[in-house]
């Protein structure tokens, strides 16, 4: 059993106020910066893919999860940040300057799309950025002078102080490291102002507008922060794949991105790495798990979309909070040891709210 | 000059007439009460104050400032809170956060050193707890401080919202039955509490209510509107003894 005690308000502001916390995060921490040096190449190359997931789907978690912006356009931010990279590659820029430079890019285009996007909400929303999406493909297909079109283009090599660092290695430290800056940066701004009005204009725009809040603007910053974040994931990812073709960012990978965030468990930012994690791994599984299964079962075409489907939908029946609820649940059956309650979870009665009165 | 100022406030929506040529002055520390039968459009005075709705003709004014036209996020900058008839809190949040929520409109340390974290955010985070906790004092609340506001009982999530509403620390506080549905002990707690607010924050109060009880006793003056008018203005005996009154609430 624990309970917290702060004796300052600047005590409940820390992050890692418990040693058993502590702990994990170190040991995580050695964990994730010996890995190269024990893995084999196959699952380097894997990290690092996972790494970049992470940085996306944090990206959209930011605009879904917590400002309650539905995307299914999410792949068209992961395009123009990987081909603003590419782009300032070949313009000269070195590459830890081309990298922002191109996160930056695609959060200009978040908040473009944004402006007209936050007119709409809902299903609406989710047209609108779906349309944005295919828009993006076929322009990045046709627009050859620029993106090498259909036959694709080649991404020039990350270089630090002269030295090439898309190799396996240098690159998982490269995306380790800027996931743990996302990270960092995401944690801070949502839990400061920004994070709570956010939160506010998901959870009654009414009161959001009431309390000074500027729901449109916040709405359109949500769009830009997360496209920015997910652009940058994409910037990455041209290095990952280095021949990049517009099938990359198929309506295939915005859904993924969304399986990500809802897996994980909507509006945290805990919940987009793990379920980034588990869905970024899952096609892997799968293909190992078919050397497993019977030869009728595995040659089954659509095997994949089929157990993202069941995924989807058992998170969606059985653990509506995601990856994340269950984490905490978890947290607090042996914070709580041995007064645990299912209880503690079960909401209370829900009040209805009208439109009328807003 | 008075704190609240309608000047023949009207709002059609549709063809109907919501509101119709109010006009009514509340000086500075009056707790003033507005009662009506349902559909009587008192609700939607408190929309045209705080801008959700545009009034079709009239001004507000406020400490002699006219913000009929300015945008609804401003409203509060005007020392405008309100509270609403179907309460809006930020269900998912903790207590605590919606609070915080309302000190949106005070100095954060900046938007881009909110990514760092830097020491000006957190002195001012430090600064927006301080004052969140004499709110969560005032109030009693310090025993739900950090539980998700969703799953409170429906008296304590209406003082969540009073306090929210007081965080942005206002000098007029609209409050939208603030009694509906609350037991009789919690009535007289905020009988209390709203004679509390004027007396040592020097809040002004405007508040919609049916509970007369209540009225009659924290109220210095009662207005009665029907069908968007007003048809009485006077302390709470007065009012309630008025023939239109009695006739509107009788349904003549
Ligand atoms: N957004 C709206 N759209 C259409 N009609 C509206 C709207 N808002 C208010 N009305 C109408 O305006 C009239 C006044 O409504 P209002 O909510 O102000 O009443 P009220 O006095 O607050 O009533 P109650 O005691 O039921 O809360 C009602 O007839 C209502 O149907
Ligand atoms: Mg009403």
């Amino acid at each position: 059993m624990r309970f917290d005690y702060d004796t300052s308000y600047a005590d409940a502001q820390r992050l890692l106020r418990h040693w058993p916390g502590r702990i994990a995060y170190a040991a995580l921490a050695a964990l994730l910066l010996a890995g190269p040096l024990v893995l084999p190449k196959f699952f380097i190359g894997e990290a690092a893919a996972t790494f970049i997931a992470c940085i996306m789907a944090l990206g959209l978690m930011v605009l879904t999860g917590f400002t309650g912006q539905v995307s299914l356009g999410h792949a068209a931010f992961v395009a123009i940040g990987a081909y603003a990279e590419i782009g300032l590659l070949d313009a000269g820029l070195p590459f830890p300057l081309a990298l922002p430079v191109a996160g930056a890019i695609a959060g200009l285009a978040g908040l473009l799309i944004g402006l007209p996007a936050i007119r709409v909400s809902g299903l609406y929303l989710a047209m609108v950025t779906l349309a944005f999406a295919l828009v993006v493909e076929q322009a990045v297909g046709r627009w050859k002078s620029v993106t090498g079109g259909y036959d694709g283009a080649q991404v020039p090599d990350a270089r630090l102080f002269g030295a090439n660092i898309g190799g396996l290695v240098p690159f998982y430290y490269v995306c380790l490291a800027v996931l743990v800056l996302a990270l960092l940066a995401l944690i801070n701004l949502t839990r400061g102002y920004v994070g709570r009005a956010f939160v506010g204009i998901r959870d009654s725009e009414a009161a959001a507008h009431a309390l000074g809040i500027w729901v449109s603007g916040y709405k359109v910053l949500a769009f830009g922060i997360s496209a920015a974040i997910t652009g940058l994931g994409g910037a990455l990812l041209a290095h990952q794949v280095q021949y990049v073709t517009p099938d990359v960012f198929s309506l295939n990978l915005s859904m993924q991105l969304v399986l990500m965030v809802v897996v994980g468990g909507l509006g945290s930012l805990r919940g987009a790495v793990l379920g980034a994690v588990l869905i970024g791994l899952l096609p892997t599984a799968i293909s190992r798990l078919k050397a497993l299964l019977p030869a009728v079962a595995a040659a089954q075409f659509g095997l994949e979309t089929f157990i993202f489907g069941l995924v989807l939908a058992g998170f969606v029946l059985f653990e509506p909070s995601g990856l994340n609820g269950r984490w905490i649940k978890l947290r607090s059956f042996f914070e709580a040891f041995p007064l645990y309650r299912r209880r503690t979870f079960v909401r209370g009665k829900a009040y209805a709210s009208s439109e009328r009165h807003r | 000059m008075s704190l609240l100022q309608l000047d023949g406030v009207s709002l059609r929506v549709g063809g109907l007439t919501a509101v119709r040529e109010v006009s009514v002055a509340v000086p500075q520390g009056e707790i003033f009460a507005i009662i009506g039968p349902n559909g009587a459009g008192k609700t939607s005075l408190f929309n045209i104050i705080t801008r959700v709705f545009a009034p079709s003709a009239g001004r507000v004014l406020v400490a002699g400032q006219d913000i009929t036209a300015v945008p609804r996020h401003h409203v509060v900058r005007h020392g405008i809170a309100r509270t609403f008839q179907n309460i809006e809190l930020f269900d998912a949040a903790t207590v605590l956060q919606n609070l915080l929520l309302g000190r949106h409109r005070f100095p954060h340390g900046g938007f881009t050193a909110q990514f760092a974290w830097t020491p000006a955010v957190r002195r001012a985070e430090i600064a927006s707890r301080a004052a969140v906790e004499r709110t969560i004092d005032r109030l009693e609340l310090s025993a739900y401080r950090n539980a998700p506001v969703g799953g409170l009982p429906y008296g304590v999530r209406k003082v969540v919202e009073l306090g929210r509403a007081l965080a942005t620390e206002p000098r007029l506080l609209l409050l939208d039955e603030p009694a509906s549905g609350l037991n009789p002990e919690e009535t007289r707690d905020l009988a209390f509490w709203i004679e509390d607010i004027r007396a040592e924050l020097g809040i002004t109060v405007v508040m919609v209510e049916h509970d007369m009880s209540l009225v009659s006793a924290v109220a210095d003056r009662v207005m009665c509107m029907s069908m968007g008018e007003v048809l009485a203005t006077g302390t709470a005996a007065e009012v309630q003894a008025d023939p239109a009154v009695i006739a509107a609430y009788l349904g003549t």
